[in-house]
């Protein structure tokens, strides 16, 4: 069991690493459906208090599994996010998509 | 090997460095804190450092796998050249990989040749934006040379100022 995943009632929640691009997304993307499909969570919750770089690998990931999740209702979340993540994720349209937590 | 576009005379070089790296995803964060760490004698603010780190991240994987298509071949290398010219950062990403085809295409928000990868075709747009400029320069075949400038050490004038 990974740690830096955990199922409360209807959440995956998925505790993101220090650095988040292309070669740690790939891992990253192929857990976290794994948990979709065996726990069949509605929604998912990323958080990025341990996370202090982000490129649009990360965007990625966030796409990915809305697009897995949102055809059955399901929806994203995001806490802990700082300035930095908070401007990619605006730049890349996302805020429509993921709901920001403060 | 392509031949650099229009080199743009802003000063003389006052340091630079050249590093080849194979081709492997493992190399992005090798890059990026490569030049993350070339940067700071410019006294760089967090904001410029992470500005810089994720659109050197962005090119160089696109090297990776769109240039040489995810092959992860050692054989395959990536050719990273900057130089500073008083406090502007020029960083030159380049391969001889498949080449880009329609480098304005390319280069739309949201478009991408590998969405199985789970791409999402932000990487131009997120060097465009964090950068001050940015040049791409392709050839198919031949391989990809992105050239992006950005100038440092904003953050310690504005603290003079005060």
């Amino acid at each position: 069991m990974d740690e830096e995943f955990k199922v409360i009632d209807n959440y995956l929640m998925i505790r993101l690493p220090n650095e988040i691009d292309h070669h740690k997304s790939v891992d990253i993307s192929a857990k976290a459906d794994r948990y979709i499909v065996s726990k069949k969570v509605g929604n998912v919750v990323f958080d990025f208090e341990r996370t202090t770089f982000m490129d649009s690998s990360g965007i990625g990931i966030i796409l990915g599994r809305y697009k897995k999740i949102s055809c059955f209702g399901g929806r994203v979340y995001a806490v802990n996010v700082d300035s930095r993540i908070r401007r990619i994720l605006l730049l890349s349209g996302l805020e429509n998509i993921v709901e920001i937590m403060e | 090997m392509i031949e650099i576009i229009e080199k743009k005379d802003i000063g003389t070089i006052t340091n630079e460095m050249r590093l080849e790296f194979a081709a492997v995803s493992d190399n992005e964060a090798f890059a990026r804190m490569a030049v993350a760490a070339f940067i700071t004698p410019l006294n760089p603010t967090l904001e410029e450092l992470s500005d810089v780190k994720t659109a050197v991240s962005e090119a160089v994987t696109n090297a990776i796998i769109h240039g040489y298509e995810n092959r992860g071949s050692r054989e395959n290398k990536v050719c990273m050249y900057c130089v500073i010219r008083k406090d502007v950062l020029e960083v030159v990403i380049s391969d001889q990989g498949c080449g880009i085809e329609n480098v304005k295409r390319a280069m739309e928000p949201l478009y991408t040749t590998r969405p199985e990868l789970e791409r999402s075709g932000m990487g131009f747009a997120f060097m465009e934006a964090f950068m001050d400029e940015l040049q791409v320069h392709s050839e198919v075949g031949e391989g990809t040379v992105v050239r992006m400038y950005k100038k440092i050490g904003l953050g310690s004038w504005i603290d003079r100022e005060e």
